[in-house]
């Protein structure tokens, strides 16, 4: 296999050229006018230039798509079971006449499939939770796909928590951070009383009291073989915690706790891939998460009070409503990327001045990886010697993978990469809607105004811009109706969609230059092949927080 | 004092008519504010609310003679939805006692500016109800037949006449309409004014800016409230607190449950038309385009109620949702274009205001009035579904006689808050009810309506296995219960397109159950039946059940005796079977919807220390009714026990096994008069017996059934059925029941003396059972309830009940024959004689059928003969 690999690389290379000139593609493929026969002839290009990615580490293609700039050895490393060549092949050559129409329904179970809603139990009606629920959903580019989600109900301290995690190199990492992280969070928020008589249930074999409810839709997994790791790794966590206590129970700062929590859970990760697991499933399962990579955005909210603790290049834009019904955005996190003037700063403040030119090169961290802060991506962190000694003393597999045992260039002062979060808190207020988080999926194609405005008007039901007043003006009951009229047959998808996450991937998929969803895009988007999808567009994954303004107006006024 | 305050309110808003002057209320009332008057420390009665309901009920307390009253009113009176409402008075009423409580306000408020001097702007100007299709053309019909027997004038005329009444009305697409020429409109706030001034004249003391806190409670009855002004003690207390009632009844130091909702409710005012409309222009209430329309000010008024409503103030009052309540256009839209569809010259004339005004709504649509099951002293009347105005005379009277008099001089069981329970009053529960029952209002009322929301509260542990063979629900008292099952291979129609006023869809499905019945044996699961147990150490029990029931029940151990629960008047309060299960034991049943009504009867007249037990134990059985003459040899088959009527004579009650199960309570009677068994089963057993009766009563037969069937199987058999044939103005011995009365039982009974009263004067009315004779099941429209009866051409009474026999081949209706003497009107005895001797028609929505008035069933049907092959060695057996 590996020969044969080696073999097709420079063949795939020579055809560089064409990939260049079959980037405006995608802008063409959306175009309206667009026939048949043409779309096939674009999509074969196209295929080529999704060849390229994975055959060239070359750091001359402008505008990639993909956050992490893979190596060819890659592609084996984080889907082991597939030989990945004669798939992507097989694919390409049975795609010839294909036809891209979906029909309505068939677009909905596509947008439909992984979407999820929890709405807080009313309590007879006394809904005492400041929040509504939340709906989530998300949409794969990859295959498969390596965003993952989490929400889950604090039940030993008050709040809950809602995260989305976007992987790279893989799901192996994102797939860990979405089941470990609330945990670490969770036991970092406990109070010490709490936390010891969780430590002696354990020690005397009782029933452990539950620390979390999840929210999960039933594709939203937890692995069973390392669940046993991940919850001695959490224990001793808790152990230190317990011995760390000086005894004077003090206040537990949430911004602390969260910070805590997520380098505890990267440095555990760090350290289970360096220790190893006697079972060997394990122990590749171990290096895989720390070898693969993921951004974490994780909102806190209980009561009034919400923190969003934020590694990477997701984002959490709180939705307010103005007095005037409007909807504006509010942003709480910075994304860590090249954009980010201050997280560039950081890192070359962090490194000597020599590696200043070299530490960000083309907008990616060592001119690899697009965000600047994640869980796992070890190769970033470790130091040579470190990596050279793990992959070696790790299983073949990983010892064949030509990607682990690459280093990235210019590597002299590790770690360069951390996962420690910028927390943000806000204090909730009635006007206080929403709250979005999603991977960058969504923000690379929505501008953030209308994320809020689209999630807004699909929450109060109102799908126009302004509710109409007549005030003093002049106006006959014909052309008020007029007026109705023509908003009404404006109203596009909206009641098609009973899930506001679903409703923004529909737009952010769909959305024409008009800003409306224009079924014949949506329906092209969705029908692209597993290989091909990722050229258009990222993994999609989306929670809407809908905040309960009577509860959080209710807080107010007690002070 | 009060007196002068309020002629100086309404003097001041006269001048200046029109809608600036709904809002100058508010700066008018600011006047009183100068005069800050103490509250009293103590009175009779404290009303809470300034609205029409409240001002009605302190008006009619005051003018009955109660003097002692103090009226509450948070805000300033006539405000809240008593303000902002359409000012429609509306006779044309589903129910009759909503007829009769509208026609009564009509009258009160036609006078009402005579008697106060207060201007109401009463203006007689009649209202159409139109109709686009046939089947609302028939449900007018419906209305209009019961209208006229109650004096008010209405009639069906033609869409050319409803052109002539209404010059702007587009008629191309009507096929009818209702004219109801005495409806008037009126200014709800300036009739709430004119009842609180004549209420002041007559002592009430009122007080607004003024909010009820919390209301007291000492031993179940109310001892006071508690005002943010300052404490009052009281005997009475009255919650009409309109929207917000819902929220005082639960912060009563006992809750008072109210089940009542808001949703947003608009309407739309315009300016005058270029020929100003007259204030004679009919109202149009268009109720397939969801709309009304009334002439205000020289332009119109209209709003609707939307398929779509905005529920409200679901967490409480809440300054932020009353303060954001705005117009919404884009959700008038419907309701404008059907505006502009009816009424196309409007298309140019201006607008004015789109009013935002909630309006409280109830779980089925009726009103709620009456005292609290759980605290004497505590009367409410509120949640009007958006007919405030019209009922507001009415109601009030009625409530004022209830206080006065123990009870109104109409039954209004159909709008006593005693058919709610906690069960309906989750907020989420209304939510979801209320969104249902404001497009209610305007759809189409159909015979065996169900409402959707807000189900699958109670069931039955058989529910899924039911539901899985097929069980079509019905909800009572939050309670599923199936109707039929729908075989396998059979389709019934979409919800929508099976509303019909003709044969309904099931009808041969339920004639194959009832037949199933009749020749072998069917099950039908009846566990919503409201179960008592009262129990006692000595003979308590037994003496109080005999005091407050007309029967014997000093029967021997294991008898059911069929009896009811009297009031003084003799009339039922509630109607039920008892088992004596030991000495001092007893099993109640009684009619779903009776579980807070018949506890409350009966706490309220137990001794208060006895060591008498009074248990609900409605949800420990499941009840199984096993109809039909093989009922016995399923039961004997998996009892090992001999169930011939000899070993288990009719009306027996025997603790037994069945199947596997022990102590199965099996009672020999079946609610239909058909051959059978009731069983009820303690609920962990009720699956096992169940899948045992199934599996055992393969052979004979057995198949499920639902309450059509058993309907069916009641009504040929003339079985009255409490909350709808009787009521707790009907007497035994006006429905037949003589033989269950034991007048001479050798001690006084609540009920006894009105009884013997009756029974030597005679009665005023008789139930009777019809039988129609020229009807065609197929073809004509099938009665349902509520049909006036005529006797020789003369009216003499409604239908309370139909079905169709499917023995008889011919449908029975239930129904009261009164003797009105044609001079005077009066009321005059009924014997056997007049009823026999009458010739009867029964009016079908305008169409007339001739019927046979029988008042004793149809004997054939209780024959229970015996096939030879049935007959075995054992009935050969020395006994």
């Amino acid at each position: 296999m590996t020969k044969q690999r080696n073999l097709r690389i420079p063949v795939r290379s020579s055809s560089l050229p064409l990939f260049s000139d079959a980037m405006p593609a995608p802008t063409q493929l959306f175009f309206p006018l667009i026939r048949n026969c043409e779309l096939s002839r674009i999509y074969g290009t196209a295929c080529y230039c999704h060849h390229k990615h994975l055959c060239c580490s070359s750091p001359y293609v402008p505008q990639s798509r993909l956050r992490y700039t893979p190596h060819p050895a890659y592609a084996t490393f984080c889907r082991p079971k597939e030989n990945w060549w004669q798939y992507t092949q097989g694919r390409r050559y049975a795609s010839t006449p294909q036809k891209f129409y979906l029909t309505p329904p068939q677009v909905n179970s596509i947008l439909k499939a992984n979407e999820y809603s929890f709405k807080v139990p009313e309590f007879d009606g006394k809904n005492v939770s400041s929040i509504l629920g939340f709906d989530s959903n998300q949409l794969p580019a990859n295959a498969p796909i390596e965003d993952r989600r989490s929400a889950a109900t604090c039940l030993q301290t008050r709040g809950m928590l809602l995260g989305v995690f976007d992987g790279h190199a893989g799901c192996a990492c994102s797939q860990a951070v979405s089941e470990r992280l609330f945990y670490y969070i969770a036991v970092s928020l406990l109070p010490h009383e709490t936390l010891l008589e969780i430590e002696n249930a354990v020690e005397s074999g009782r029933a452990l009291l539950p620390i979390l409810q999840w929210h999960k839709h039933p594709n939203d997994y937890f692995s069973k073989e390392a669940s046993k790791l991940y919850f001695n790794s959490l224990r001793t966590y808790w152990q230190e915690l317990i011995d760390l206590n000086t005894g004077e129970s003090t206040d537990i700062d949430v911004k602390e706790a969260l910070i805590n929590a997520f380098k505890r859970l990267d440095n555990d990760i760090s350290l289970e891939a360096q220790v190893g697991d006697p079972n060997s499933f394990l122990n590749y399962l171990v290096l895989r998460v720390a070898f693969s990579g993921a951004t974490a955005c994780v909102a806190h909210v209980d009561g009034v009070d919400l923190h969003v603790a934020n590694t990477g290049d997701s984002r959490a834009m709180l939705g307010v409503q103005e007095e005037d019904g409007s909807w504006s955005a509010v942003t709480l996190s910075n994304d860590h990327n090249a954009q980010n003037e201050r997280e560039l700063e950081r890192l070359k403040l962090e490194h000597p001045k020599s590696e200043a030119k070299s530490v960000v090169k083309q907008d990616r961290l060592l001119g690899l990886l697009m965000p600047f802060r994640a869980f796992g991506d070890v190769k970033f962190k470790w130091s040579i010697d470190l990596q050279k000694r793990v992959i070696e003393s790790g299983p073949d597999q990983l010892n064949d993978n030509e990607y682990t045992k690459f280093i990235p260039p210019n590597y002299h002062t590790p770690p360069y990469l951390t996962a420690e979060p910028e927390v943000t808190y806000h204090r909730l207020r009635p006007q206080d809607k929403f709250l979005v988080l999603a991977t960058d999926g969504l923000w690379e194609t929505m501008h953030r105004q209308d994320v809020v405005r689209i999630v807004g008007e699909y929450l109060t039901g109102m799908h126009h811009q302004q509710p109409i007043a007549v005030g003093g003006y002049k106006v006959t009951l014909g052309q008020m109706h007029g007026l109705l009229t023509e908003r009404r047959t404006k109203m596009s998808s909206v009641f098609e969609d009973q899930n506001a996450a679903t409703h923004l991937i529909r737009h952010a998929v769909g959305n024409n230059e008009f800003g409306t969803v224009d079924h014949e895009r949506l329906s092209k988007m969705l029908s692209l092949p597993e290989e091909l999808a990722r050229m258009y567009r990222d993994d999609i994954t989306i929670i809407v927080v809908q905040f309960n303004s009577h509860v959080v107006g209710a807080y107010q006024n007690q002070e | 004092v009060m007196f002068y305050r309020l002629l100086s309110i309404v003097g001041r808003q006269r001048a200046s008519p029109g809608w600036q002057n709904w809002s100058s209320a508010r700066n008018s009332a600011s006047a009183a504010e100068a005069r800050s008057m103490a509250l009293p420390t103590q009175a009779q009665v404290v009303i809470c609310g300034g609205g029409i309901m409240g001002t009605s009920v302190a008006y009619h307390l005051s003018k009955m003679g109660w003097k002692d009253i103090v009226l509450l009113e948070q805000g300033r009176l006539a405000a809240g939805s008593t303000r902002f409402c359409a000012g429609i008075l509306s006779t044309a009423r589903h129910l009759t006692i909503e007829q009769k409580m509208a026609d009564y306000s009509n009258k009160l408020y036609h006078q009402l500016e005579q008697e106060t001097g207060i201007q109401t702007g009463y203006t007689r100007t009649g209202s159409i109800f139109l109709a686009q299709t046939q089947d609302r053309l028939i449900s007018l019909k419906r209305i209009n037949s019961r209208l006229n027997v109650i004096g008010i004038p209405s009639e069906i005329i033609s869409p050319k006449k409803v052109a002539e009444l209404h010059h702007l009305l587009n008629v191309h697409d009507l096929v009818g309409a209702m004219h109801v020429p005495e409806d008037a409109v009126v200014s709800s706030a300036d009739v709430a004014l004119a009842l609180a001034s004549a209420a002041s004249q007559n002592g009430v003391q009122i007080y607004d800016r003024t909010s009820v806190l919390h209301v007291m409670v000492k031993k179940g009855q109310v001892t006071g409230v508690e005002t943010d002004k300052g404490q009052i003690e009281c005997q009475y207390f009255v919650n009409c607190a309109g929207q917000w009632a819902y929220e005082l009844g639960l912060s009563s130091e006992e809750p008072v449950s109210i089940p009542l909702h808001a949703c947003e409710h608009f309407y739309l005012l315009t300016r005058p038309l270029e020929t100003p409309l007259q204030s004679s222009t009919p109202t149009i209430v268009d109720a397939d385009g969801r709309i009304y329309i009334r002439n205000w000010q020289g332009g119109i008024l209209s709003g609707g109620f939307e398929k779509n409503p905005k529920p409200i103030f679901t967490e409480g009052k809440n300054q932020l949702e009353i303060q954001n309540l705005q117009e919404d256009w884009d959700h008038f839209e419907p309701l404008l274009s059907s505006l502009l569809r009816r009424m196309p010259e409007l298309e140019t004339l201006e607008i004015m205001k789109l009013v935002n005004c909630p309006e409280t709504f109830t779980p089925d649509m009726r009103c709620i009035m009456g005292e609290s099951p759980a605290v004497q002293g505590y009367f409410v009347l509120a949640g009007m579904n958006s007919a405030g105005l019209s009922f507001g005379g009415g109601a009030g009277k009625y409530l004022a006689e209830w206080m006065v008099h123990g009870y109104p001089s109409e039954n209004v069981w159909e709008l006593d808050l005693k058919r709610f329970g906690a069960l309906q009053s989750s907020r989420t529960f209304l939510r979801h009810r209320v969104m249902e029952v404001m497009p209610l209002m305007y759809d189409l009322k159909v015979p065996r309506w169900d409402f959707q929301t807000g189900r699958q509260l109670r069931t039955s542990p058989l529910y899924d296995r039911l539901d899985a063979q097929g069980a079509r629900w019905m909800e009572k008292h939050g309670f599923e219960r199936p109707k039929y099952f729908v075989p396998p291979d059979k389709d019934l129609l979409a919800l929508e397109q099976s509303k019909t006023f003709y044969k309904p869809d099931w009808f041969d499905i339920v004639e194959s159950e009832v037949k199933c019945c009749k020749e072998a044996v069917c099950v039908i699961d009846m566990s919503s039946f409201t179960k008592f147990e009262i129990t006692s150490t000595g003979d308590q029990a037994l003496e109080v059940l005999q005091y407050l029931f007309s029967n014997d029940l000093d029967v021997p151990v294991g008898h059911i005796v069929h009896t009811g629960m009297l009031n003084e008047g003799g009339g039922y309060e509630n109607d039920c079977s008892i088992a004596r299960l030991n000495k001092r034991s007893f099993f109640m049943i009684s009619p779903t919807d009776q579980q807070v009504h018949c506890w409350a009867w009966l706490k309220k007249h137990m001794p208060k220390d006895s060591n008498l037990l009074l248990e609900d134990v409605t949800w420990k059985y499941t009840a199984l009714n096993l109809i039909g003459p093989r009922a016995v040899d399923v039961l004997s088959e998996l009892s090992y026990a001999p169930m011939t009527p000899d070993h288990f004579p009719s009306l027996f009650c025997k603790e037994m096994s069945v199947g596997y199960a022990n102590g199965i309570r099996v009672m020999s009677m079946t609610h239909t008069g058909e051959p059978g068994f009731m069983l009820y089963i303690p609920i962990e057993y009720a699956l096992h017996v169940y899948n045992e009766v199934m599996s055992v009563g393969q052979k004979y037969g057995i198949r499920n059934a639902g309450y059509y069937a058993l309907r069916s199987l009641r009504i040929e058999k003339f079985f009255a059925f409490w909350g709808q044939d009787i009521n707790n103005l009907t007497t035994p011995l006006e429905c037949g029941r003589e033989s269950r009365v034991k007048l001479e039982k050798g001690m006084d009974f609540i009920g006894r003396d009105a009884l013997l009263l009756q029974k030597q004067n005679g009665v005023y009315k008789r139930l009777t059972m019809f039988i129609l004779d020229d009807h065609d099941t197929d073809l004509d429209l099938w009665p349902w309830w509520g049909e006036p009866i005529y006797r020789n051409g003369q009216y003499v009474g409604k239908t309370t009940s139909s079905a169709y026999s499917y023995s008889l081949e011919r449908h029975v209706c239930l129904g009261f024959v009164h003797n009105f003497s044609e001079d005077t009107g009066e009321e005059q005895v009924v014997t056997a004689d007049f009823i026999n001797r009458g010739e009867y028609e029964i009016d079908i929505a305008g169409y007339r059928f001739q019927a046979k008035a029988k008042l004793y069933p149809v004997a054939s049907l209780f024959t229970q003969k015996r096939r030879k092959d049935d007959m075995e060695l054992s009935d050969l057996h020395g006994k």
